[in-house]
């Protein structure tokens, strides 16, 4: 049993599928739909999935949540569905449904017998164009998006401190807003600022079809043919221009307090590149980096330092968010021992950077990972929809196919000198933000 | 939509055979031990799947998360290997282990490439059957382990469910958080952790499943290899209980903007004749998501949640059938007034026909998506034996359900479900509720 002693989201690429065996195809309709298929014929069932190219970071000034309103609002009918309809109909089918929202996009996907794959297709492609809303059914759903940012966010700190480190990792891009939306402009979220949304981002040709399971690729494309061919692409998808950051000109350092946190902890993040098209090997470089440095518990460079020598640290992790459609963040997460405070965690952490780069990589440490890697591309043949969802955040976040198949033999290749040049890059003061959270001191014990 | 409610009729045809086609078969081993497996040679690879029955549910009240503390050590050195030299020796192999302790099990879950069975066979053995816990490792965990405990003392969704199973169970050790408390955790030694070790891994609790690419020579080879050195018999088990906690509602007092509330009263054994009808009976109250009473009335209806659901709590030796829900402080009490009319109205009314076909469609159909994956397959394997379940069990489960009439739900609510009984545990500041605000024990 790891002890994870935090949820926090850790992009570790040990959990990343390969894609060498399952069998990839693809192909784009007249409409613009991308369309990929991948397949597994071990049990009688499918994934379908659409992806479209859209999500926090697109949404308007002033109307932050409106992309994960919208994704609430599209189970609430069309012109031949009732509302709660779509879902009740994967239920009677035997199905699973749902959808999720993040900052560059919005996905829907249902897990049903291979053999209810054209139905899902039917509802999928009605939805794509036919949204028919009433006040009657958005008011309570405003209401239930409100109730889930406060179970997920307001009432819990380390929820709130993830949201107060984007503001200050980001100073112009919206990636500083949360997903959920700020409170005060969820609140005041309409029917129309939804239909507004919907009608310029949801069209087929901003949207990717991800099927996988027991299927015929070639079955598949007729059958989006059919249902997804006649919907008509938007003319007013353009190139995804956000604001960008700034130079930045100072490191930033933050304290967030609150009364209810008894394990008190420090992230440095740093300004990090992404996964681009056809140019991996930063992003790889990195990702490795986060393995070897604090990836892997004691095993791991800042481990074995803080937690097993120092005995400063009762644990460490490290991520890179290398899937994002702009640049964002690498993180390092120090859980101090007791006795010792967040703050005290900061020179230990840099001095730890420092090491590293002086000492150079270790080789049989180097070659673990990519041992684990290899397995991984194995492990990952046994989780279908877990395939399915990299290519979506991939394509989402404008990679393509071709990128996705190469990443693993990208990271396979990063070397020693690719790595210490990454990080010598990456870990530049002013692209940092270090923050603590505690509990006030006159009541922390 | 003539369409599609055309087609959705067709389902039945299609549930039994792709379930039949999951072919669970049983081994003995020369050692003695039965393991339901499947063999799966489209991968070079293979899931292991154990489970010991009791774990932390063996723990003296005075020694609570002694068992969970040893669980978590185990994969920090064994035999000749330090806590490093074990990490890296996994590392190398690719394998992954997961060990686990939960309210009354420990499991271990395991993948790795079918290249490195042998070695990884060894390291699994010296680590369940050998670990060091040696000093620094001791100190080490105790302290992350104490640092968990720390963080659910202010965890609001952790404190309802503590403070509920303290009330319901208050002489039981299901009444205990099976990580122990702030002052158990801080008393244990290495000593305490050696007798967890005992009372927990036996063979007359080990519970196994795998999928994978052996053959069965192999997977009996394998499976002796790691246990034929288990002792026979460990810890005692605590005698089956009942739900003790009277009807009421107390309040937990704590700073949010919204509250938590957990609800339950006694419920029923999974053997009990009438078990599949309260199966299919919830899944309409509050068990299946979109589409339950619960979640129509409570999120869709009124927006008062983004979440609320019931479920059968059927351990092994206690049972209750309970739910969860979180609202604004200003609208809990609304929450739950609707919880309880709902409550009551399926034990004086029943189901409908309709609500009776949807669910028993919906169950049966996506009961095949569980089996997803190898590793997934193997868990279903494990737990279904310690679920005392038959081994045709998955093949035939569908139609225990389909059997499930109107009058048996309405038999098995009016028995089971009694809303005047409902104990409730509020944490928060919910606003224009009756009841009792307590401190926490």
């Amino acid at each position: 049993m790891r002890f994870a002693l935090l949820v926090i989201f850790i992009f570790s690429f040990l959990k990343l599928p390969a894609w060498a065996l399952g069998e990839v195809s693809t192909h784009t309709l007249e409409n613009g739909l991308e369309i990929v298929v991948i397949e597994d014929h071990r049990a009688p069932i499918v994934t379908h999935m659409v992806w479209y190219r859209v999500g926090a970071a697109d949404e308007p000034p002033g109307k932050s949540g409106i992309a994960h309103y919208l994704e609430h609002l599209l189970f609430k009918g069309t012109d031949t569905l009732a509302p709660g309809e779509f879902s009740e109909i994967v239920d009677a089918n035997g199905g699973m449904d749902n959808a999720f929202t993040s900052y560059d996009y919005t996905g829907y996907f249902q897990r049903v017998a291979a053999d209810r794959l054209e139905l899902m297709m039917e509802m999928e492609a009605d939805r794509m164009q036919n949204l028919r809303l009433t006040e009657e059914v958005v008011r309570p759903e405003l209401d239930v998006v409100l109730e889930e940012r406060n179970q997920r966010t307001d009432s819990n700190p380390s929820a709130l401190f993830g949201e107060h480190r984007r503001t200050l990792m980001f100073t112009n891009h919206p990636y500083r807003n949360p997903v959920v939306g700020w409170r005060h402009e969820i609140e005041n979220l309409t029917m129309q600022d939804a239909l507004d949304f919907y009608k310029k981002f949801y069209a087929p040709n901003n949207a990717i079809l991800i099927v996988a399971g027991d299927v015929d690729p070639q079955e598949v494309f007729a059958l989006a043919e059919k249902h997804y061919g006649p919907n008509q692409p938007s003319d007013q998808i353009a190139e995804r221009m956000r604001p960008q950051e700034p130079p930045k000109r100072a490191p930033v350092v933050t304290t967030f307090e609150d009364p209810q946190v008894r394990q008190p902890y420090m992230i440095r993040e740093y300004f990090a590149p992404q996964r681009k098209a056809g140019d991996q090997k930063e992003a790889a470089a990195l990702t490795v980096f986060a393995e070897l440095f604090a990836g892997s518990g004691v095993t791991s460079f800042l481990g074995e330092r803080l937690v097993l020598e120092e005995k400063s640290a009762l644990n460490v992790s490290a991520w890179h968010g290398s899937l994002s459609y702009d640049p964002n963040t690498f993180g390092i997460w120090v859980l101090p021992a007791p006795g010792f405070e967040p703050e005290e965690m900061q020179d230990r952490l840099d001095e730890a950077l420092k090491a590293f780069l002086d000492e150079g990589v270790d080789a049989d440490h180097l070659e673990r990972i990519k041992g684990s890697i290899r397995a991984s591309e194995i492990f990952a043949l046994d989780d279908q929809s877990g395939i399915a969802r990299r290519y979506g955040m991939a394509l989402t976040s404008g990679l393509t196919v071709q990128d996705v198949k190469a990443w693993p033999e990208v990271l396979n290749s990063v070397t020693a000198e690719d790595i210490i040049a990454a990080v010598t890059r990456l870990i530049d003061p002013k692209n940092s933000v270090t923050s603590f959270l505690r509990a006030p001191k006159e009541i922390a014990q | 939509m003539k369409q599609i409610t055309a087609v959705f009729v067709a389902i039945f045809c299609w549930v039994a055979p792709a379930l039949a086609a999951i072919e669970i078969k049983e081994l003995k081993t020369p050692g003695g031990f039965t393991v339901w497996y499947i063999p799966e040679p489209a991968i070079p690879m293979i899931s292991l799947e154990i489970g010991f029955r009791g774990g932390p549910l063996l723990d003296p009240d005075d020694k609570a998360g002694a068992a969970y503390l040893m669980t978590g050590l185990l994969e920090e050195g064994a035999g000749e290997y330090d806590s490093v030299a074990f990490a890296k020796r996994v590392e190398e192999l690719s394998a992954s282990f997961d060990f686990d302790a939960t309210t009354e099990a420990i499991t271990i879950s395991t993948q790795f490439l079918k290249a490195n069975t042998d070695e990884v066979v060894e390291l699994l053995r010296l680590s369940l059957n050998e670990p060091n816990f040696d000093d620094v490792a001791f100190a080490r965990v105790k302290a992350q382990v104490q640092s968990i405990v720390a963080r659910r003392a202010t965890d609001q969704g952790d404190i309802a469910s503590d403070y509920f199973n303290s009330v319901a169970y208050a002489n039981h050790a299901y009444g205990r958080p099976f990580q122990g408390t702030e002052q158990t955790i801080a008393n244990l030694t290495q000593d305490d952790v050696r007798d967890a070790h005992k009372r927990s891994f036996a063979k007359d609790r080990i519970y196994i499943g795998a999928v994978g690419d052996f053959t069965e020579a192999e997977l009996s080879d394998i499976v002796d290899k790691l246990f034929s050195a288990l002792p026979e018999t460990g810890g005692d088990f605590p005698d089956t209980t009942e739900f003790a906690a009277a009807s009421t509602t107390h309040i937990v007092e704590f700073d949010s903007p919204q509250s938590i509330a957990v609800w339950g009263h006694e419920g029923i054994k999974q053997d009990d004749p009438d078990f599949f009808p309260a199966f299919v009976m919830n899944r309409i109250l509050g068990g299946g998501g979109f589409g339950s009473r619960l979640t129509e009335e409570v999120r869709v209806k009124r927006g008062l949640t983004y979440g609320v659901s019931s479920y059968l709590a059927s351990r092994d030796l206690a049972q209750f059938y309970g739910g969860q829900v979180a609202s604004s402080n200003d609208r809990i009490a609304d929450a739950i007034d609707v919880i309880r009319s709902e409550w009551k109205r399926m034990a004086e009314g029943g189901v409908t026909d309709e609500e009776l076909e949807d669910a028993i469609r919906n169950m049966t159909g996506s009961y095949v998506l569980r089996f997803d994956g190898n590793a997934q397959i193997a868990s279903i394997l494990r737990y279904s034996q310690m679920d005392n379940f038959p081994i045709d069990y998955p093949a035939n489960r569908n139609s225990f359900i389909e059997a499930v009439t109107k009058e048996d739900i309405a038999r098995v609510a009016k028995r089971l479900l009694r809303e005047e009984d409902l104990f409730f545990v509020v944490v928060g500041n919910p606003e224009g509720l009756e009841a009792e605000v307590v401190t926490r024990n």
